[in-house]
This record gives C-alpha cells, sequence and structure tokens, in this order.
C-alpha cells in the first residue's frame, strides 16, 4: 500500500513546492507583471490582488484540466481565454459585493487579471496536459508563489513609502515618507532591486561550489 | 477640440500605459531589444488598439446594456480576433517583419494594453472620437516606450555592466529611471 502511493505523494509535494520557490512565477519566471508592479503600493492591495489571482488560477486550472480530451488543439488558448474569463467576471462581482472599498481601488486591474500571462502560462505549460489532481496543487502553488512575491513587494513599498503597514503607522509622525516608492517608478524599482539581490545570492552561492570543487 | 487634444497628450505622455500604468510590461521588457522591432511592433499595437476601441464603444453602446456581465469575455474574443487578423496580414504584407515580432504578435493578445485600453476607455464613458483619439495616445505611448527603451538596451548592449545585475533586473531599473522622467510631464501640464 505505502509502496503505491508514497510517489503520488511525492510528485504532488514537488508541484506543490515548485511554485513556491524554484519556479517562482515574479522571482524567478519574470510572469503577470502588470498586476505586480501596478497595485503593490500597499500591503493590502497586493493581498486582495494575490488572493483574487489565487482564486482564477486554482478555478480555471482545475476546469482546463477536467475538459482538456474535449478541446480541441487548434482553438485551446481561445478556449482558455474564455474560461479564464469567465473566472475573473465571477471574482469581480463577487468583490465588488464583498469588499467595495478595495475593489474599487484596484479598478481596471481586476478585470486585468484575464490578460495576466502567468494563468494562460500555466494553462499551455500545465493543466492542459496533466490530471486534475496534479492541476489543482501546481495552480496553487504557484499562485502562493505568486501571492508571496506580491505581498514582498507590497511591504517594502508601504512600509518605505507610506511608512505604515496594514494601514498601521510604524514610525510616528517624525517619519519622512519615501513617496516616490508608492509611485509607478517604486514599483519597478523594487522589483528591479529585489531580482538584483536575488542573482547577487545565485552569483555567490555559484561562486563557493565552483570553489568547492 | 481642446478637450480632444487633452485626451491625446493625456494618454500619450503624463498617463502613459507602459510606465505609469504598468501596461503592457511583457514586450516592453521581452521584445525591445532592437529598435526597428520595437518600433513595428509599437504600430501593429497602434493598430489593434484602435480596433479594439471602435469595437469596444461599439459593444458599450448596442449590447453591453443588456448584458453587463459579458463584458471582459467580449472584449477579449474582439481582441484575440483582431490580432488573429493582424497576424494574417502582416504574415501576409511583411514576412520578414512577422520573422522579427515572432511569438511577440501572438501575445499582443494577452497584452494588458489592449484590453487595459477597452477598460479604461469603458471606465471614462468615451463615445466613438474620444475612444478614438484614447486610442491612438495611448498606443502612440506604448510605442513611445517601446522605441525609448530599445534604444537605451541597443546602446548599453557594447557597454561592461555588472554580470549580476544583467538581464531583468537591469531592464527593471532603467525603465523606473524612465518612469520617473515621465512623471515630469504631470507637473508641466499642472502648472499650465
Amino acid at each position: 500500500m505505502n509502496q503505491t502511493t508514497e510517489p503520488i505523494t511525492n510528485r504532488t509535494a514537488e508541484e506543490f513546492l515548485k511554485g513556491l520557490w524554484k519556479e517562482n512565477p515574479i522571482f524567478v519566471m519574470v510572469l503577470g507583471m502588470c498586476p505586480t508592479l501596478a497595485v503593490t503600493n500597499t500591503a493590502i492591495n497586493s493581498l486582495a490582488m494575490g488572493l483574487a489571482t489565487l482564486f482564477v488560477l486554482v478555478f480555471s486550472s482545475v476546469l482546463v484540466s477536467a475538459l482538456r480530451k474535449l478541446i480541441p488543439g487548434q482553438v485551446r488558448i481561445t478556449a482558455y481565454i474564455i474560461i479564464i474569463a469567465t473566472m475573473v467576471t465571477v471574482i469581480d462581482f463577487l468583490l465588488a459585493a464583498i469588499v467595495p472599498t478595495i475593489h474599487k481601488e484596484l479598478g481596471a486591474f481586476i478585470p486585468l487579471i484575464v490578460v495576466n500571462c502567468l494563468i494562460l502560462g500555466r494553462q499551455e505549460a500545465f493543466a492542459g496536459k496533466n490530471t486534475v489532481w496534479l492541476s489543482f496543487v501546481d495552480a496553487l502553488g504557484m499562485s502562493i508563489g505568486f501571492l508571496f512575491a506580491l505581498m514582498c513587494i507590497g511591504v517594502i513599498r508601504e512600509v518605505l513609502g507610506s511608512g505604515s503597514l496594514f494601514n498601521i503607522s510604524l514610525f510616528g509622525s517624525t517619519f519622512e515618507p519615501w513617496v516616490v516608492m508608492i509611485l509607478p517608478p517604486g514599483g519597478f524599482f523594487t522589483l528591479g532591486f529585489l531580482l538584483l539581490f536575488f542573482n547577487w545570492r545565485k552569483q555567490k552561492r555559484d561562486l563557493r561550489m565552483t570553489n568547492d570543487e | 477640440m481642446e478637450n480632444l487634444l487633452w485626451i491625446f497628450i493625456s494618454a500619450l505622455l503624463i498617463n502613459n500605459f507602459t510606465l505609469a500604468y504598468f501596461l503592457g510590461i511583457c514586450p516592453f521588457l521581452g521584445v525591445s531589444g532592437k529598435l526597428e522591432t520595437a518600433f513595428r511592433l509599437g504600430l501593429a499595437n497602434i493598430f489593434v488598439m484602435l480596433i479594439t476601441s471602435l469595437w469596444a464603444w461599439a459593444l458599450n453602446t448596442y449590447v453591453l446594456p443588456y448584458a453587463p456581465y459579458l463584458r471582459l469575455i467580449s472584449f477579449i474574443i474582439v481582441i484575440a480576433s483582431t490580432v488573429q487578423l493582424v497576424e494574417m496580414v502582416v504574415k501576409k504584407m511583411s514576412p520578414a517583419l512577422f520573422k522579427a515580432l515572432g511569438i511577440f504578435l501572438p501575445l499582443i493578445t494577452t497584452n494588458c494594453a489592449i484590453l487595459g485600453l477597452a477598460l479604461f476607455q469603458t471606465n471614462k464613458g468615451y463615445g466613438l472620437v474620444e475612444g478614438l483619439i484614447y486610442a491612438l495616445g495611448a498606443g502612440g505611448g506604448v510605442t513611445l516606450a517601446l522605441v525609448l527603451m530599445a534604444g537605451i538596451r541597443e546602446e548599453t548592449k557594447v557597454m561592461d555592466i555588472p554580470k549580476v545585475i544583467e538581464g531583468t533586473a537591469f531592464s527593471l531599473i532603467i525603465a523606473g529611471i524612465l518612469s520617473m522622467a515621465f512623471m515630469g510631464f504631470a507637473g508641466m501640464f499642472n502648472a499650465g
């Protein structure tokens, strides 16, 4: 019994974990840049965008993998995008009903989840070829990785740009906010420097490994 | 007339789609290595945007009042078919350009800038003429950003930059500086 289940759980864990770090959609694959940079000016917006993307990605992946044998190859992209657009319409109306203030702040960027390359990319690269369970796990891992990266950028930008975190002031009235961080250039700079930091870490690690040999 | 000019300038410079709204970042970071290709991709973008704007207006006027939940789905279908059309035309007229653009031509479908245009136009309640002018400005803005980026990257290709910063990190930092420069336009018009 154990022998048969073990490889399956291993595969599950592997598909889940790769999205978190090794193939992190933002830091490693650099996908889904528009929402990443546009809405990460506060931590709460990043969280809302991350959760909305999670919903859309998980449900689209499950639906696409369940229908993968019915969708003809030539029109698969169109079929995928219609499925994604349907899911986004659902989350758009849901957010408008549950958290109207955040929905208003995110504005057109919720509908724009449709064209997030990450989501279409996962359908094309994974869900269209794998079973429902594995696609679900893959989508969950990828979107949690996406959420994590959004939160990193959102927290950095909010702390530096407004001196607060989740709208709670951190430094008192003497803090001079670094306004440019919550403006568009701040998004480019924050992600740029984060990628730079990861590159630097990786380079040091590679160097150490070659030295060891 | 003044109003139309304002819409155009605003979309072109102040609220530049790429540098202020972060729309269309993928081709901006991916394709903009060569000036010539970047310019042509920009033109293809303008063309798709103009047609999308026309369709978005038609849908908003005649269809969507009766079925608002179809907004996203109908927009994306219009965009996908327009891109398909452009792809066929470019393939026929200029096979060399078709090759140079490669995967980035079909990817215009998932270019946020196009869907963003249709959505912003709807949110702002623009009519037919205003929408077309807006599309022209926004497309021009995207082209401008692509060309500027490509120009800078062509120059930096021959430079000796540290290995650790090469690639996306470098492009993002350049984009940040460009974006800061574009913020200056907002001040100029507010003062005037």
